[in-house]
């Protein structure tokens, strides 16, 4: 069974025995995976499952206790994030990168104009020409939806749909590979989700976006994501294609969490 | 300038020391002001001391310049291009008393300049000194108020929330509407709150022959552009850095290309624009210039009012 | 005829950890391979674990035992059984459609798109996908005022043949029927019969379940009964 390597053989993202302890307890222990480009992966699990803390050392927020988060750079090579200069992980934060934040307060600046917020990373890499930073700006903010009128009008006075959707213009506006998500339908309301999740799902499959989504909401797994992982006390308990485990879970509480939805 | 230790014996009176600060202090000062000659454009932190006047009153700019002053020194004290506003005319009279320096208005007399939001229109020289008072040095502050995020800011030169900034204002105003306070590029490297002069003044600061001290006593910082440094003011391609322009001359000294102050005559409505530089302003009146309101005498002589 | 789908000593059961982890066996000792530009059915009871077959081959279902042998169009052949999410992934997207009894339904997606999709992720350019999935649902009979909108609001029938014509719009060298014409009238059902025919002539492997007879008759090559795979209870 000598299978063919597949194209984009190389990983994008390789976690390896990520762990990481608050004093006695745990935050999440013996994380290993990859993740390839284009994929998106989805880890869910309950508060308190360990998700967000793997999100954050996945994402160089939080230093993780032990463990390797690897990374494919623009430039090919695989480097341990943790042994990046502060420079050039803030560099990889701002253009190869996007996270997505369940509050969209704590990704925008909220007291400056959707046009700024967008054309911030623009400027953050030396755009210097304010008619083309507005002109990008405005395509983006079409992109998500968002009326190019509103361009000049602050986030304070954008619905909880329209914040989150700048805040994903933000994000995408210098072309990352890999955006990390954090809940970004939570809060939100049913309709106000589902326009998002689809906006999202066409963002992502157009861009060929890497995604790796935190979510306790099976079914925006199951919309968005190729892979899950389940996580319990801090572990991975249950890993594969999304409708396997959504539709054959095999560990008991993966069982428990998909019996758990509501079927409407 | 000739700061050497002058101890309290020396200083004459006996109440206070030369310049009012203590020998340690000046000294930790000038190692603060040396580490910012030698980092331009850099904040640098210093143990701000509190001074006999309130915060907002120079006390960054007094600190400095008690730091540097020498036995031959003379200084001018400038509020908004003005020697006989309230907050210069206390500072001069400050170090008339605690260092019995000369003092005087005279821009080319000067030594040291100490100034509140100004630079005086006529050109410096490397033998002079001008300190500057600022209020808030940080730049970033307006859009990012966390002190250890604009450090690491300024550390790793990633200065594009400076441009947000004057992109609101673009957006907003429809040209770049920061007309004082207006950020400056240091050498290439660090990015500088040229405290609330004028942007008319950002020029000046390009290439000056004199060395330029900026003093925060409250925010207890230090910054300096060395002589002969490149000033750059931050801009976009397509809405380049411009300073305010004048469509009239001086209505006393007939002065062009000099900052003017908007002066209301009366409650019907008439005002003039005079010269904000009032040395400038009376050199150039006692060389026989004058403006369209003309006859205004010369200081000394009794006022028409 | 060269093999394309090879199932070897396949097992499954479920086991309901929430009822005390009572076993609830499925298949077992499941073995029969497809050759290409052939058509199997499935035959058997429902419940008979005909849908489950074809969920482990799809990767959907877990395969706890044996081999799920599949060759793709490079020759390489893969164990689905024992194959990584990803690979499953690329499985799907160039090796094994599927056509399910219900058609997935996403937001705010155009009927015509969501047909097209397949194609587009295939590499084709997405007007020409389009191209191809408009000629596939004016021939499945889908009023073409319907084409634009999203197939949330659209009938069982519709949603069916929306679901059909995406099954069959992309070449896949193996093909899962999943009660393809469980909705249809007979002029669709015979439509489907046309495409079945057609994706035989290009040398598509298929595995069909199959309740109506008379569909079943015209398609078929051969019937294996799932009850001989029964477990024993």
């Amino acid at each position: 069974m000598s299978a063919k390597p597949l194209p984009d053989e190389e990983p994008l993202l390789r976690a390896s025995a990520l762990t990481r302890l608050y004093g006695e307890r745990i935050g999440c222990r013996d994380v290993t995976f990859e993740l390839y480009p284009g994929e998106v992966l989805a880890i869910v699990g309950e508060s308190g499952s360990g998700k967000t803390t793997l999100l954050d050392c996945l994402s160089t927020r939080l230093a993780p206790t032990a463990g390797i988060v690897e990374y494919r750079m623009r430039d090919g090579t695989m480097r341990d994030l943790f042994r990046l200069t502060e420079a050039e992980r803030r560099l990889l934060m701002r253009t190869d990168w996007g996270f997505v934040h369940q509050h969209a307060a704590d990704g925008l600046r909220m007291s400056v104009s959707a046009g700024a917020n967008v054309g911030e990373r623009l400027m953050a890499v030396g755009e210097r020409h304010y008619g083309d930073i507005r002109g990008t700006a405005l395509d983006w903010l079409s992109r998500v939806e968002i009326d190019e009128s509103r361009i000049d009008d602050t986030p304070r006075a954008f619905s909880g749909g329209m914040r989150q959707r700048l805040q994903i213009a933000r994000n995408l506006v210098t072309n990352p590979r890999l955006v990390f998500m954090d809940e970004p339908t939570g809060g939100l309301d049913v309709s106000v989700q589902a326009r998002l999740l689809d906006l999202l799902r066409g963002l992502v499959s157009d861009l060929g976006l890497s995604v790796i989504i935190v979510t306790h909401d099976l079914a925006v797994a199951r919309l968005l994501s190729h892979r899950m992982m389940v996580m319990r006390h801090g572990k991975v308990i249950e890993t594969g294609l999304t409708d396997r485990v959504l539709d054959d879970p095999q560990a008991p509480y993966t069982q428990l969490l998909v019996s758990s939805i509501l079927q409407v | 300038m000739n700061a050497q230790a002058d101890t309290a014996t020396q200083a004459g009176e006996g109440e206070y020391n030369f310049a009012y600060l203590d020998e340690q202090t000046k000294r930790m000062i000038r190692r603060a002001i040396l580490k910012a000659i030698a980092v331009p454009g850099y904040q640098v932190p210093f143990a701000s001391r509190e001074m006999p006047m309130p915060y907002g009153w120079g006390t960054g700019g007094v600190q400095v310049t008690a730091s540097i002053l020498g036995r031959d020194d003379v200084l001018k004290v400038i509020d908004q291009g003005s020697d006989d506003t309230t907050n210069a005319v206390s500072i001069r009279a400050f170090f008339e008393k605690t260092a019995q320096v000369a003092t005087t208005t005279r821009t080319d007399e000067a030594t040291i300049i100490q100034t509140r939001h100004r630079i005086p229109e006529k050109a410096l020289k490397e033998d002079q000194i001008i300190v500057y008072q600022v209020p808030i040095p940080e730049p970033l502050r307006f859009l990012e108020p966390r002190e250890t995020e604009t450090r690491k800011m300024h550390a790793l030169a990633e200065y594009g929330l400076m441009h947000v900034k004057l992109y609101e204002d673009i957006a907003r105003h429809g040209h770049i509407a920061t007309t004082y306070a207006y950020p400056v590029k240091v050498d290439g490297r660090y990015v500088m709150d040229p405290s609330p002069t004028p942007k008319f003044d950002n020029p000046k600061m390009h290439e000056m022959d004199a060395l330029q001290l900026f003093g925060a006593g409250r925010e207890k910082r230090i910054y300096a552009i060395p002589p002969h440094t490149a000033v750059e003011s931050l801009d976009f391609e397509d809405y380049p850095f411009e300073i305010q322009k004048f469509d009239r001359p001086c209505a006393i000294c007939g002065a062009e290309n000099v900052y003017l102050d908007e002066v209301v005559l009366d409650d019907r409505g008439g005002r003039m624009f005079v010269c904000s530089d009032t040395d400038h302003c009376e050199e150039r009146r006692a060389a026989g210039h004058t403006g369209e309101a003309g006859g205004i005498p010369l200081k000394g002589e009794e006022t028409a009012r | 005829m060269r093999t394309r789908l090879r199932l070897a000593d396949v097992g499954k059961s479920f086991k309901m950890h929430l009822q005390e982890g009572a076993e609830l066996p499925v298949v077992a000792d499941v073995g029969f391979s497809v050759a290409a530009g052939e058509c199997v059915v499935l035959g058997g009871p429902s419940g008979a674990g005909k849908s489950s077959i074809l969920k482990m081959i799809y990767g959907n279902y877990a395969c706890e035992k044996g081999r799920i042998l599949i060759t793709a169009d490079g020759g390489e052949t893969v164990d689905i059984a024992a194959a990584q999410p990803r690979r499953m992934l690329a499985l799907r997207r160039s090796t094994i459609g599927y056509v399910s009894q219900f058609l997935k339904v996403i937001p705010r997606v155009a009927a015509v798109d969501i047909v097209a999709e397949p194609l587009v992720s295939q590499g084709a350019a997405r007007d020409e996908a389009r191209e191809k999935a408009m000629t596939l649902l004016r021939r499945l009979n889908v009023p073409e005022r319907l084409w634009r909108l999203a197939p949330a609001t659209f009938s069982g029938g519709e949603q069916q043949r929306v679901n059909i014509a995406r099954g069959f719009i992309a070449h896949y060298p193996v093909l899962l029927l999943d009660e393809p014409t469980a909705s249809l009238d007979a002029e669709n059902r015979a439509v489907v019969v046309d495409l079945v025919q057609g994706k035989k002539a290009d040398g598509v492997a298929m595995l069909a379940i199959l309740h109506d007879e008379d569909v079943r008759e015209r398609i078929a090559d051969r019937i294996i009964d799932v009850s001989a795979f029964k477990a024993a209870a």
